[in-house]
């Protein structure tokens, strides 16, 4: 538990600095409308890390996520848009997917990196069959959801508290949850008390999918059109996010509250950029210089947790 | 739930498990012949046997996890349509192993919720909480430990307590057979004890264990039966009065020793100076064998490990190595499973026969022939895969790799496994002749045959030396007498 909770205080912390530095650049910022500007696109981030997650609690890990969110955006834009009937049920199909591609790694015991490699060009490439260029239109109800006035404090940041609280009740607290950072944990003791960890894996592959979609439907709904690029980025966010947040490559550690705030940390760093009125060229590079020097903060609180 | 009465081997209840001539095998091998025995409620069976004689498989054919090739396999209350697996849980057959089969990223009470499929969903936490810490109660009183913490949090001994707890803990279904692999090995003497307690009172209430241990003392404390296994049978099987420690040890050895051939190279060598010595007391002079030996998994590989380190160079290669490995899990840290015979056996000696930075192919490729022939490799051609040789010869490829540089130091874990016995008598000449040019070699072998075939012995138990056997001293009864702690536990 304390453990845990040191793992948690990293992250914290980052972000804690991060906004602080935002703040002194930009007072202007720390307002109702500065926060909502500052996190509103957070909120798709936080849901494709949360979807990463699922994967990396499982020991795998998942390279297409960007081109799946990409993807799901796209529909959104058209399908879920224009008939929303055939939209929901692409929808669903494409969450079905991954559970069905989740039961297939484990099945043939195939490596998830090369699967979803693979599968990152398959989404692409539907994304861009959908919308060859970028367009669309968001649903009323979405761009309406998204752009809600919550009294005092903006959605930008109770959206993503909603989702680690939701997530964390159920990969913490519920049963499911535990049996599915169980396969992470020690899959062959799973196997030996009679759990089919094909599909447990499926399970969780499925959620992964789930959480995507509705990283999609969140991302147009802020940006109310879409395009078969639009999330690419978002493959190495949500890794980097996960890690950020405490979690572990393998062994089935990870935290829902710690993957969230890792996500909006990562936000964050890029406006606090723009806010140096650092040359775009370079903002790239600043971003993984940041991200490079939480990780190796991480490195030496996990090394002295290891030691004690 | 029968009482006192029903304890000893004449129990007359269904047992709970029964083996009729189970056989079971891996290809060629043979890990389990003609088992037969039954285990009937109340009783504590006790079961002894060195290294690779079979006892994990026995355990595993009992708790369904392997399937006899041959032979039956009766559950108290099977139902035929049942995998063997299915049968034991329904049974209530429960084991607790070696290797750890907690989830450390999960808490105490969680991990067992994993065991405890259909624990009613409705509040489990408080359920699995409670549940987890009367068992832990019961059989390690004044425990300590919370049932939130996180397992990987926990200490070895820790971790060893809370899986013996979650084999005892009532579940859906009481726990009739109890299997214990070494339950102890990580448990200090005054929690063992209370362990030992807890199986006396587990019995006298009806429950039946398999307890496996290489502490004589404790297998004499809680057992009202020994079975002795040896190369996969059943040798003894007798009521725990019948035995004593010296009978147990003569049952686990050999019965004729083997015709005397080892001794012959040993004589006519002198000896060097020294030219290693660990921090522990193991030592090695020039020109010697020295033997590793001792129950699996008792430090040997350890030790070898930290002699490699110690004389490798940390950063750069050396180009003429002080210290060669031969490793003994080939797919692990052996061979290059992509490349063909002749890059796998001049992996170490590139630098030592190379010009500057290019390969020398010429040299390279006589030097390889040569050691094929010296060896005898059974291949037409070096350049085929090394996947394409048999197991024995890829293991003479790592042999050859190993002897062709000119390290005078060969250390070598248990490099024999899986390998037949004619490429064995090949190896134990090369390394003889080797030996008599003032080679040094530090052996592991878990095979008494090859230990036999070393000037001088350390055997190992629980990560130390516990004897040190030299010229005759080193028989199979010494070792083994080493190897078992026969005082009182």
């Amino acid at each position: 538990m304390t453990s845990d909770r040191l793992r948690l205080l990293l992250p914290v912390l980052s972000l804690a600095v991060l906004l602080g530095a935002v703040f002194y650049l930009q007072p202007r910022a720390m307002s109702y409308f500065g926060l909502n500007l500052l996190f509103n696109l957070a909120i798709p981030v936080a849901l494709a890390t949360v979807a990463q997650m699922m994967i990396i609690m499982v020991n795998d890990i998942d390279l297409s996520i960007g081109t799946f969110v990409s993807f799901c955006a796209c529909v959104t834009a058209t399908f879920v848009h224009d008939t929303p009937l055939l939209g929901y049920g692409i929808l669903s199909a494409a969450v079905l997917a991954y559970a069905a591609l989740g039961a297939l790694i484990q099945l043939r015991g195939l490596p998830a990196i090369v699967v979803t490699l693979g599968m990152s060009f398959v989404w692409g490439g539907l994304a861009v069959l959908i919308l060859p260029s970028p367009g669309g239109a968001s649903p009323e109800w979405l761009k309406t959801l998204m752009n809600f006035k919550t009294p005092l404090v903006p959605i930008a940041v109770i959206a993503p508290l909603v989702v680690a609280f939701a997530v964390h009740l159920l990969i913490k607290r519920s049963w499911v949850g535990v049996v599915l950072q169980g396969v992470g944990g020690n899959e062959r003791a799973m196997e030996r008390a009679g759990w089919s960890v094909v599909r447990l894996r499926a399970s969780a592959y499925g959620l992964a999918g789930l959480f995507g979609v509705l990283a999609g439907m969140c991302l147009v709904g802020l940006t109310t059109a879409a395009d078969a690029n639009i999330a690419l980025r978002y493959t190495l966010l949500s890794i980097a996010g996960v890690i950020l947040g405490g979690g572990e490559f393998v062994g089935g550690r990870v935290s829902p509250f710690g993957a969230v705030i890792g996500a909006l940390t990562l936000t964050l760093a890029a406006s606090f950029l723009s806010f140096l009125r650092l040359s775009p060229d370079w903002q790239i590079g600043a971003q993984g210089a940041i991200l490079i020097l939480v990780l190796a903060v991480r490195l030496f609180f996990v090394r002295k947790e290891v030691s004690a | 739930m029968k009482t006192d009465e029903n304890t000893g081997p004449g129990a007359t209840a269904a047992p709970v498990v029964s083996l009729e001539q189970a056989h079971l095998s891996y290809g060629p091998v043979l890990a389990l012949r003609g088992a037969t025995l039954s285990i009937s409620a109340g009783e504590c069976v006790g079961l002894v046997g060195h290294n690779g004689a079979g006892k994990s498989t026995l355990a595993n054919v009992i708790n369904g996890r392997l399937t006899q090739t041959q032979g039956a396999v009766h559950h108290r209350n099977a139902d035929p349509a049942l995998r063997n697996s299915q049968n034991a849980q329904n049974a209530g057959i429960r084991s607790v192993f070696q290797e750890l089969s907690l989830c450390p990223n999960l808490t105490v009470l969680e991990n067992l919720r994993i065991p405890y499929r259909n624990m009613p969903r409705k509040g489990w936490r408080r359920v699995a909480r409670q549940k987890m810490l009367d068992a832990l109660d019961l059989v390690f009183p004044g425990h300590g430990i919370h049932a939130r913490a996180t397992v990987g949090n926990l200490t070895i001994a820790e971790r060893q307590m809370v899986e013996i707890a979650i084999a005892f803990a009532d579940r859906d279904r009481e726990p009739s057979l109890v299997i214990l692999d070494e339950p102890t090995s990580s448990l200090d003497a005054a929690i063992a004890q209370q362990l030992l307690d807890h199986i006396k009172r587990f019995c006298a209430k009806g429950g039946a264990v398999l307890f496996i241990s290489h502490m004589m003392g404790e297998i004499f404390e809680v057992s009202t039966r020994i079975i002795v296994m040896k190369d996969g049978q059943i040798v003894d099987d007798q009521p725990a009065s019948q035995f004593t420690r010296a009978s147990i040890v003569d049952a686990m050895g050999h019965v004729a020793p083997d015709e005397d051939t080892s001794g012959a190279g040993r004589a006519d060598r002198t000896l060097g100076a020294e030219v290693v010595r660990a921090a522990n007391g193991l030592n090695a002079r020039a020109g010697e064998i020295v033997g590793l030996a001792g129950l699996a998994g008792h430090g040997q590989a350890e030790a070898l490990a930290q002699i490699y380190f110690d004389h490798a160079p940390k950063w750069k290669s050396a180009r003429q190595p002080e210290v060669v490995f031969v490793a003994g899990d080939r797919a692990r840290d052996g061979i290059m499973p992509l490349w063909s015979i002749l890059r796998n056996l001049s992996l170490t000696t590139l630098s030592e026969f190379s010009r500057k930075v290019m390969v020398d192919r010429s040299s390279e490729a006589d030097m390889v022939q040569t050691w094929k022939d010296r060896i005898g490799i059974r291949t037409d051609n070096l350049l085929n895969p090394i996947l394409s040789l048999s197991g024995g010869n890829q293991q003479k490829v790592l042999f050859a790799r190993a002897l062709a540089s000119s390290a005078p130091i060969v250390v070598m874990d248990d490099p024999m496994r899986g390998v037949d016995v004619g490429t064995k008598k090949d190896v134990y000449q090369m390394i003889q002749a080797e030996a008599s040019q003032d080679r040094s070699f530090l052996w592991y072998s878990t095979e008494t045959d090859e230990i036999l075939e070393c000037d001088r012995v350390f055997v190992f138990r629980a990560g130390q030396i516990a004897a040190e056997l030299v010229g005759d001293e080193i028989t199979e009864e010494n070792i083994l007498n080493a190897s078992f702690q026969m005082q009182e536990a």
